[in-house]
């Protein structure tokens, strides 16, 4: 089975408080030099039969009505073999 | 004949019973609705209430809305049926397209729970006619998702035609673009706000105002004059 990944941002215009949170707690902890975090989903999706234009026409659906909401959220699809 | 005012119980709902309740108090006929079901029993509009439906998994209200009794009202919202979404109603409104815009973890992380103050910007949809313009009430608002956002050129339209119905007095709670706690679309009938007019129906509980009664009253009187 082929895996396609669904990695889901925030738009960068939009506050994420998360990756604020984490970015802060960073030098704290000893971890120097990053300057800014953003935090995302990933969604690992296990594709039965071939991973062909259709199917990835059908999973950018997916991506565009429901695991992302396009309001707020970017997202990208790729094929991992 | 009494207006009959449907209230939806998703996985993970819990304000139902109060929205259930307030409905009653101001005189209208309670009816229970499933979301499984695509049938609204016959009721005259729908209040979605609030809760942490399927958990809020994927993003608050995102599930949900695509359940089938979703399906009904969405369809029935856009021939004019008044909806009320509340706090997590209010987020699946936003997720299934009938309100603009998208709600958001608050800014500072943390759940809030308090009496908000806010302001009846439009009183002339059909959740808010028993208001006065710019009156303010007191409600109860508790929510970890409320931060409501949406682009310049969304919350500028919303401005220019009176669509923000409900802003937050004092203090903003969550980091909501341009203090909205609640909004309407263009034709008055679809409302979502975050704070629970619902909690606040009855003198003898919570702080004893019955400012989210109106929010009740306004839909009957609004469905009566109809």
């Amino acid at each position: 089975m082929a895996r396609v990944v669904v990695d889901v941002m925030l738009k960068p215009e939009i506050l994420d408080p998360q990756g604020q949170a984490v970015q802060r707690a960073l030098p704290r902890l000893g971890f120097d030099g990053i300057a800014d975090v953003r935090q995302g989903k990933r969604f690992e999706l296990e594709v039965e039969g071939p991973v062909d234009e259709a199917a990835l026409a059908r999973i950018h659906e997916m991506a565009e009505t429901f695991l992302a909401n396009t309001v707020i959220e970017d997202f990208t699809v790729k094929v991992e073999s | 004949m009494t207006a009959r005012i449907g209230v939806v119980t998703f996985p993970g709902t819990l304000d139902d019973q109060d929205a259930l309740r307030a409905a009653r108090l101001a005189g209208a006929e309670p009816v229970s609705l499933w979301h499984r079901d695509k049938d609204l029993k016959q009721v005259d509009a729908v209040v979605l209430a609030g809760g942490f439906s399927y958990g809020d998994y994927l993003r608050a209200g995102a599930i949900s809305r695509f359940s089938p009794v979703m399906e009904t009202i969405i369809e029935q919202a856009k021939a004019g049926m008044p909806v009320l979404g509340i706090c997590n109603g209010f987020q699946i409104l936003t997720e299934a397209h009938l309100l603009p815009g998208a709600m958001l973890r608050n800014n500072h992380l943390h759940f809030i729970c308090r009496d908000q103050k806010l302001r009846v910007e439009n009183a002339d949809t059909a959740w808010t006619v028993d208001y006065g313009q710019g009156q303010e009430i007191q409600v109860p608002l508790k929510n970890m998702d409320g931060r409501y956002v949406a682009d310049e050129r969304v919350l500028d339209e919303l401005e220019a035609e009176g669509r923000v119905a409900f802003r937050y007095l004092d203090m903003n709670p969550n980091g909501s673009l341009r203090d909205i706690a609640g909004i309407t679309n263009a034709a008055g009938n679809v409302v979502g706000l975050m704070p629970h007019p619902e909690h606040a129906v009855e003198p003898l509980i919570g702080t004893g105002r019955t400012d989210g009664l109106g929010f009740f009253t306004s839909i009957l009187k609004k469905l009566v004059n109809a």
